[in-house]
């Protein structure tokens, strides 16, 4: 039999980042285990997106190491990361502007079905890239915007469109930074109902500011201030936390 | 509306949109076996060989500044090296005789371009915009100062010269007359428009599209932009090696001149005021340069300069080329609204001819003045005037005051009934 399988899809490990002189994160260790959907959240500034940044291989940590799956990926760049079963989304829209929502999903497509550098190969034609393609954009709900190039999408089109660019790959590990930022309140419903259905059976790390959309959709949060987990426990401890409660939800709940 | 994966994809081309589609590339072919019968000039045959060169060139080139998003300063190393080792091939087969004939040669230009580009591409593709802009302009001055240097294989200033019908023949075809030169650039212009078209409908291709618009999103979705550029700039090397070959096969000449910057920058041009978004751009540019350089340079000898002021224009104000501006009208088409601009566009066209023939006079006696060569009696553009009386000077002036005053007018008419049209092919979801 092999060794046991421990159940960890991310783990980050005393990890600290700085610039210069100024510690972003420091010492921070944080457990997301396989199947859940974990949230961080903090005050604006706490280092949450430079975590996002850590763990999917945009930057490299000063010291410290991340794993995926119990294996270190600290030193990978950002495409290897994603190779392995990582994907992340990003807080400001980045999708591929000058192409249509069809060909933006196609990309993220190609190398999870197997296409890497090919240049002999008729792109158009290939049914198992049709066939992916075609499933994600149905699941984001832009069938009808299909044509459309990507910069010519509403912001919430276009937030539907990260979202896709992020699974499409069939990453069993997603990251998703903000997702419901700038949305209004209908749009918001959507957009977590549709990360609950993506992120069925996979592991999701998420960084959100609305409350409502943490509680409602995370198994456990952690909660991150200036660069350190505070608290880490499922939605009820976070709660109860009165160090949370004095450092972030206090205000908002006053 | 049914939301379902299976009608989701977009229809696959039907057999008759495929037809269609080979039957292009058939007119094209066609078209381009029947020119030298329609115009058999010897003029005329020369022009069309340098505008197969510059077509595979230009479309080459697109291939980094237009799918790839990488601006070089130095895509003529390619081409000059590959126009000099054919130079060198075919007189080493001329002298062991070896069995292979001319057309096959240009595939050896090619090849020096791939090795060359896979060489030094893998450090200036590391990074792409200034960096890599950089990095092509200084490798580009190194090989043209190495070919001043090392004489022996580049020639000196001189450069190196060939005989190019002693090769092999096939169908007791010498290469020495026009007209079969004019066919061997013509028959590898199609194979390099077929083989650079096909390229663009890789998933390489696409995802050489997805670096130009987002490089650091590329890195999430599994690809390494740097290989992605690399792969383009060995591609593009590839297709300069072979334009550059048929231009030292046509002249039977490789001098520096070939890798030399201004041979950099003439691929440059002729690409962007083609349009570098749309494949057939470099195509339009690469006829419109060629022939505009030949005819210019007979009309006036500031021809560069008229260029330099085609380029700027084209840079502010049609920075999709010459394509672009054809191609904007195709929603107004649809519409069938294009019948509401056509009337500004006549009406702007006169005042605008003005103000651009009083901006040539301007051009012209400035140069005379300039020069002072004694006699003030000159000819440009076929239309012969002098220079230095005052009454051109005041013609030339109100027409290019008086042009520009009015032209003004009617372009913001031209704008207007621009709007217009393209509101209501919005309407009619005919435009984004």
């Amino acid at each position: 039999m092999n060794a046991p399988v421990s159940n960890t899809a991310i783990e980050l490990r005393n990890v600290e980042k700085s610039f210069g002189v100024t510690k972003i994160i420091q010492n921070m260790s944080l457990v997301v285990a396989k199947g859940e959907r974990h949230a961080l959240i903090g005050p604006n500034g706490a280092g949450k997106s430079t975590t996002f940044n850590l763990i999917s291989g945009y930057m490299k940590p000063t010291s410290g190491e991340v794993l995926l799956r119990d294996e270190v990926i600290s030193h990978l760049p950002p495409y290897q990361i994603n190779r392995r079963g990582l994907s992340r989304s990003f807080q400001v829209t980045n999708v591929f502007a000058n192409m249509t929502v069809w060909e933006n999903i196609r990309c993220a497509v190609l190398w999870a079905t197997g296409q890497r550098y090919a240049f002999w190969k008729n792109i158009d034609t290939l049914p198992e890239v049709r066939e992916r393609t075609a499933r994600i954009l149905t699941d984001i709900h832009l069938t009808a915007r299909r044509d459309v190039p990507a910069g010519l999408l509403t912001y919430a089109e276009q937030r539907a469109l990260e979202i896709g660019i992020t699974i499409a790959g069939g990453a069993d590990v997603i990251l998703l930074d903000e997702p419901t930022a700038g949305m209004s309140h209908a749009e918001t419903e959507r957009a977590v109902a549709l990360i609950r259905r993506l992120t069925e059976g996979r592991t999701l790390l998420i960084v959100e500011h609305d409350m409502s959309v943490v509680f409602g959709l995370a198994d456990r949060i952690s909660v991150l201030v200036y660069g350190q987990i505070i608290a880490s426990g499922t939605p009820q401890e976070i709660r109860a936390n009165p160090k949370v409660k004095e450092a972030y939800l206090g205000e908002e709940a006053a | 509306m049914t939301d379902t994966p299976h009608n989701a994809a977009p229809p696959l081309p039907a057999l008759s949109d495929r037809l269609k589609f080979y039957a292009i590339w058939l007119v094209v072919a066609a078209v381009l076996i029947v020119l030298p019968k329609v115009f058999s000039s010897g003029g005329s045959l020369t022009t069309f060989s340098l505008i197969g060169i510059s077509i595979i060139f230009a479309l080459s080139y697109n291939i980094l500044l237009g799918q790839t998003g990488m601006l070089s300063f130095g895509h003529a190393v390619y081409y000059g090296l590959g126009g000099f080792l054919v130079i060198h091939t075919i007189n080493i087969f001329t002298a062991n005789k070896t069995p292979i004939p001319l057309p096959l040669v240009p595939l050896i230009g090619g090849l020096t371009g791939l090795a060359f580009a896979a060489l030094l591409g893998w450090v200036s593709t590391k990074r792409s915009g200034t960096a890599f802009a950089m990095i092509s302009l200084g490798l580009a001055e190194l090989v043209a100062s190495s070919a001043l240097i090392l004489r022996t294989f580049f020639g000196g200033e001189a450069g190196i010269s060939a005989n190019r019908t002693k090769l092999l023949r096939v169908f007791d075809w010498s290469f020495g007359p026009q007209i079969q030169i004019y066919y061997l650039v013509a028959a590898w212009t199609l194979i390099a428009m077929v083989a650079m078209y096909a390229l663009t409908r890789t998933p390489l291709g696409r995802m050489c599209n997805a670096v130009r618009d987002n490089p650091e999103r590329v890195q999430f979705v599994g690809y390494d932009p740097h290989v992605i550029r690399y792969l383009a700039f060995c591609f593009a090397g590839f297709f300069a090696g072979i334009a550059g070959a048929l231009a030292a096969i046509n002249f039977e000449i490789a001098n520096s001149a070939y890798l030399g910057a201004v041979q950099s920058g003439t691929v440059l041009f002729a690409t962007y005021i083609g349009g570098v978004g749309f494949f057939i751009g470099p195509i339009v540019g690469a006829i419109f340069v060629t022939i505009l350089s030949l005819g210019l340079s007979d009309v006036t000898p500031v021809w560069q300069l008229y260029f330099g002021l085609i380029f700027i224009a084209v840079v502010m104000y049609a920075p999709g080329g010459l394509t672009g501006l054809i191609m904007m009208h195709r929603p107004l088409i649809r519409a069938g609204t294009l019948g509401r601009v056509i009337p500004s566009y006549a009406v702007a066209f006169v005042p605008t001819l003005a103000m651009v023939a009083g901006l040539i006079l301007v051009i012209e006696c400035s140069v005379y003045a300039a020069h002072g060569d004694g006699n003030p009696n000159i000819r440009a553009f076929g239309v012969a005037f002098n220079a230095a009386s005052p009454l051109t000077w005041g013609l030339a002036v109100v027409l290019l005051i008086g042009g520009f005053v009015v032209a003004r007018r009617t372009w913001s008419r031209v704008a207007q009934a621009w709007d217009d049209a393209l509101v209501v092919a919005r309407e009619k979801g005919l435009a984004a």
